[in-house]
């Protein structure tokens, strides 16, 4: 085989290979959407479910829809909650090259990797040892701890990148740790939104964790001692029904699912872009 | 005044950093809390009994993993198997070949992949891949398949773990020195021959470490597999066959796990197996990719 043969031959199977991948994502894109499309009623996201509604009668998946939304939003806040401290530790109070530092950064990485069934497993020990029942709470606190790796890691990005004449400047001008983490967080606006978006994005769409913690019910939640529904459960226990109506419910879900967090992902790649126009 | 200020300074440094060792001696009470589920079932029988024994009866309380692992496994080395060549392929092709206008495009895009959930993609193996191989590929070796089978697990998983490889990859050959494919090119190497030489072999490390994160993410993947792989508990002999991971197992069993003595514990130690597994292969790979990438800022 000649060199140019060779040099040739490659180059043709890597084009392939990134349009096999390329045009996986937008397979993918494309059957949710034209499955979901016709499925996708204003009922559908208005209503609750009504009697029968597994038997393919009337009603809507708003039990799921607010269930996410109030477990993606605690979970997030909660999350920041425990994140944003960390990655100010990190990057203002402790020493540069720090050891404390590397083995938080390190850990971060390897809980990054810990699969969300594991942490619904633990969520529901801790539960049942704590005497309590599948509800909004556990799903919550259950989704939290998926998320901060993610939190603090994409924070954590953010502020190591802010250059070190920052703090030198808020120093030489008398300020504390804690008056610079103010300036911080001021200055990483963009990239925390980015964190928020991604932590938000994983956090509506992750099944595995919710199944074990945070139960299923047809009403809304009412409190946080109460279980809740979501999106993502509702795809899965709907498609696994053999009636035709409730399956095409399930593929109005992962659209309306797929909507969602496609503008996460959107939108957290838009505040990455603003973040570097922001530079000083 | 002043006073207050510093007061506030020490108090939230306290703060700050009991915070933080709180949220990494997470890692210490997901292994006790797993481990203290686990030990009625340990007590019962011996660790190597439950992790090679075939015979999976809870109510007779036989519990032996065999099958579910060798499913686990099946399907990650099938979706290795797929992935890891394209992935690379894509990976050096926008690293070393795309123009940077394109590539600005290309790498957000790819990275959407990595933000749809893994219901979604249960979804579309669901409609596509699984009649795809019933109707397409099993025909041809097999009399009968439902299409639910390791495969579809495989290669929905593949498509998962595509942005996850593609990511790592290009920060590991952002690594290889400019200098090293410059001096490659100017003794008359071509393009492939600097890829191939060069930056592949300087990023050997790195590529190997991309490869085990990606075996630890499907390995703990759940909804998508349990969607598609058809979850039955028999040892696996082709990949047509179905199979039934472990997390699809732990998923599948929570609502019954209650009423049957140590069918819990079983689950619970079936999670610690991937928790531990998973950890030892997180954080071995993120060491080389640490070491890869202290050696660039050196």
């Amino acid at each position: 085989m000649s060199r140019k043969f060779k040099a040739a031959l490659f180059k043709i199977l890597m084009i392939l290979s990134t349009l096999i991948i390329s045009g996986s994502l937008i397979l993918i894109l494309w059957t949710i959407a034209s499955r979901g499309v016709h499925a996708l009623t204003w009922e559908l996201v208005s209503r609750l479910p009504e009697g029968g509604f597994y038997i393919g009668k009337g009603g809507g998946l708003l039990n799921a829809i607010l269930g996410s939304l109030y477990i993606t939003v605690g979970s997030t806040l909660l999350g920041l909650l425990i994140a944003v401290p960390v990655v100010l530790y990190l990057n203002v109070y402790s020493r540069e090259g720090s050891r404390l530092a590397t083995v938080v950064r390190f850990t971060f990485d390897v809980l990054f990797g810990i699969p969300s069934i594991v942490y619904g497993a633990f969520g529901f020990t801790i539960m049942v040892w704590l005497g309590l029942r599948a509800s909004l709470l556990a799903g919550i606190v259950t989704v939290t701890l998926v998320i901060i790796p993610i939190l603090a890691r994409a924070m954590d990005e953010v502020m190591r990148r802010t250059p070190g004449e920052l703090s030198d400047q808020t120093y030489s001008l008398g300020a504390t740790r804690w008056e610079t983490s103010l300036v911080f967080l001021r200055q990483c606006a963009p990239g925390i939104m980015t964190a928020i978006l991604l932590a938000s994005g994983r956090a509506i769409g992750d099944a595995a964790s919710v199944l074990f913690t945070a139960g299923y019910t047809d009403n809304l939640p009412g409190s946080l001692t109460q279980p809740a529904a979501t999106l993502p459960l509702a795809i899965f226990f709907q498609l696994s029904s053999p009636i035709a109506e409730v399956q095409d419910r399930a593929y109005g879900a992962a659209l309306i699912l797929t909507a969602i967090v496609l503008l996460f992902s959107l939108s957290a790649h838009y505040f990455s872009k603003r973040l570097s126009k922001n530079k000083i | 005044m002043t006073r207050v200020r510093l007061i506030k300074d020490r108090i939230s440094g306290k703060l700050f950093l009991a915070f933080t060792l709180l949220s990494i001696l997470l890692v210490v009470f997901v292994g006790i809390g797993l481990y203290g589920k686990s030990v009625p079932i340990l007590r019962q029988s011996s660790l190597s009994h439950l992790l090679f024994s075939r015979e999976w009866k809870p109510f007779k309380n036989r519990f032996g993993f065999l099958p579910y692992i060798a499913g686990s496994v099946l399907v990650t080395g099938l979706a290795i198997l797929i992935a890891l060549p394209l992935s690379l392929m894509t990976a050096v092709f926008i690293s070393e070949y795309v123009p940077n206008r394109i590539k600005r495009l290309l790498v957000p895009f790819i990275d959407l992949l990595s933000g749809i959930p893994p219901v979604i993609y249960g979804v579309w193996g669901v409609l596509t891949i699984v009649p795809f191989i019933q109707d397409r590929i099993a025909p041809h070796f097999v009399e009968f398949s439902s299409g639910y089978s390791a495969l579809a697990g495989g290669l929905v998983l593949a498509v998962m773990i595509f942005p996850l490889i593609i990511s790592i990859l290009l920060e590991v050959f952002g690594t290889v020195p400019q200098e090293l494919r410059d001096a490659s090119l100017s003794l008359g190497a071509n393009q492939w021959e600097t890829v191939y030489r060069v930056v592949l072999r300087k990023s050997a490390p790195g590529i190997l470490a991309a490869t085990v994160l990606a075996v630890s993410r499907a390995l703990g993947e759940t909804i998508a597999v349990l969607m598609v792989c058809g979850n039955q508990t028999a040892f696996p002999h082709s990949v047509l066959d179905p199979v039934y991971p472990l997390p699809a197992l732990i998923a599948n069993n929570y609502g019954d796990m209650m009423s049957i003595p140590l069918y819990d514990s079983a689950l619970m130690l079936a999670a610690l197996i991937l928790f531990v597994i998973i950890l030892l292969f997180n954080g071995l790979s993120r060491v080389v990719l640490y070491r890869l990438e202290r050696r660039n800022n050196e």
